[in-house]
């Protein structure tokens, strides 16, 4: 599996979890199911571009950073539509990127050597 | 002039010394004593470079065409060989410039580097044995660590050496399987008391008495310090639950750092809304 898939995996199902930790908000619960979805278009978001980042640069330390600057910045872009939130948006989207970048890092393949002319 | 003790014994530390004549060979000093023969420090006047000359007892010389075989960046290259006018063989190779391993095992070296040194020690064994070499006399005293980190396995064995004591297995009949016993011995020396149980059982498994018990191969027990050094369960041991999740914990600490740090964030913004 390349990185940029485990990136998408990773976003997916980390940005989906990351949502649905919203029903225990009782004020957005309504709206759970819009919710997860953004945020799991969010983290797949990350975990392309953190998986992108993987394939050109392999750190562990750097991944981390990148993907938690990632979902810092994208988390910053959702609450900046919502007006709200700020910090139980931004927080978790910082940590839930840093937690992307690493896994793209440590799991799938790495890019291949193009051979030949 | 009185021949006193002193005196006696000085004759026949020269008369034992090999005489050179006509070699391109010239005598330095006396390094050691192997398996079958006597090292010494000698230079070679063509090439102007010192040389590790060794005599053997013998005037077989299987030692040096079972060395010069192998050619190995840790096993070291047997550069001539020859006879002296007495009918003794002998060979030169490389002077190594380090320490034997059981010296440089005393200045406390780090676990990463103990089994650095073990697995090229393994890995000229595992190539020697490819070519259809047995060592028959692996211990600390035949491993010799260069200053530059060089790992080399000296004296190779012919069928007349017996082995080491400690080092040999109980084999009838010397064969790859002795020399993966005398690799687990080797290990064990090299371990301290506080080695971790994988370790030890890696030595123990290559240590075995039934030699069918022990490992196939050189490098199925070299594969196996390899799991451990990646933080791998190890095929010697069955480790108990608890240390398999501290293993776990250990291979995976960032990443549950990671999520240990989101859970605590939720944790942190659920208290603060209900403040």
């Amino acid at each position: 599996m390349n990185k940029i898939l485990v990136g998408l995996i990773a976003g997916l199902i980390l940005g989906a979890i990351d949502g649905a930790t919203a029903w225990f908000t009782p004020e957005v619960r309504s709206a759970i199911a819009g919710i997860m979805v953004g945020s799991s278009i969010k983290g797949m978001i990350v975990g392309m571009l953190s998986g992108w980042f993987a394939r050109k640069v392999q750190s562990t330390q750097w991944g981390i950073a990148l993907g938690a600057a990632l979902g810092l910045l994208f988390a910053f872009l959702v609450a900046l539509m919502q007006h709200a939130h700020y910090l139980e948006i931004m927080l978790p989207g910082f940590v839930t990127g840093a937690i992307i970048g690493f896994l793209t890092q440590r799991t799938g393949a790495p890019a291949t050597a193009k051979v030949g002319g | 002039m009185d021949l006193n003790d002193a005196v006696l014994d000085r004759l026949r530390h020269v008369a034992a010394l090999p005489d050179l004549t006509g070699t391109r060979y010239e005598l330095e000093s006396e390094i050691g004593r192997g398996g079958l023969g006597v090292v010494y420090a000698a230079r070679d006047r063509h090439l102007d470079r010192r040389v590790a000359l060794k005599v053997l007892d013998s005037t077989l010389a299987a030692e040096a065409q079972l060395i010069a075989r192998l050619e190995h960046p840790s096993i070291v290259p047997v550069y001539d060989t020859g006879m002296l006018p007495d009918g003794r063989v002998f060979y030169t190779m490389k002077l190594v410039a380090g320490a034997r391993l059981d010296h440089y095992l005393e200045r406390a070296p780090s676990w990463g580097e103990r089994l650095r040194v073990m697995r090229r020690i393994g890995e000229a064994l595992a190539f020697a044995h490819t070519r259809g070499a047995i060592h028959r006399d692996l211990k600390p005293q035949n491993v010799m660590v260069g200053a530059f980190g060089e790992v080399y396995v000296m004296d190779w064995g012919v069928e007349a050496v017996a082995g080491t004591p400690a080092f040999r297995a109980p084999d009838a009949c010397p064969d790859r399987r002795s020399d993966i016993y005398a690799l687990g011995a080797l290990l064990q020396f090299m371990l301290p008391l506080s080695a971790p149980p994988a370790l030890r059982a890696i030595a123990a498994k290559a240590m075995r008495a039934d030699p069918a018990a022990r490992y196939a191969d050189v490098t199925a027990m070299l594969a196996d310090i390899e799991r451990f050094q990646d933080g791998l369960a190890v095929e010697a041991w069955s480790e108990p639950l608890w240390h398999r999740l501290r293993r776990f914990a250990a291979r995976n600490a960032v990443l549950l750092w990671l999520l240990a740090a989101y859970a605590g964030v939720k944790f942190l913004l659920f208290f603060l809304r209900n403040l």
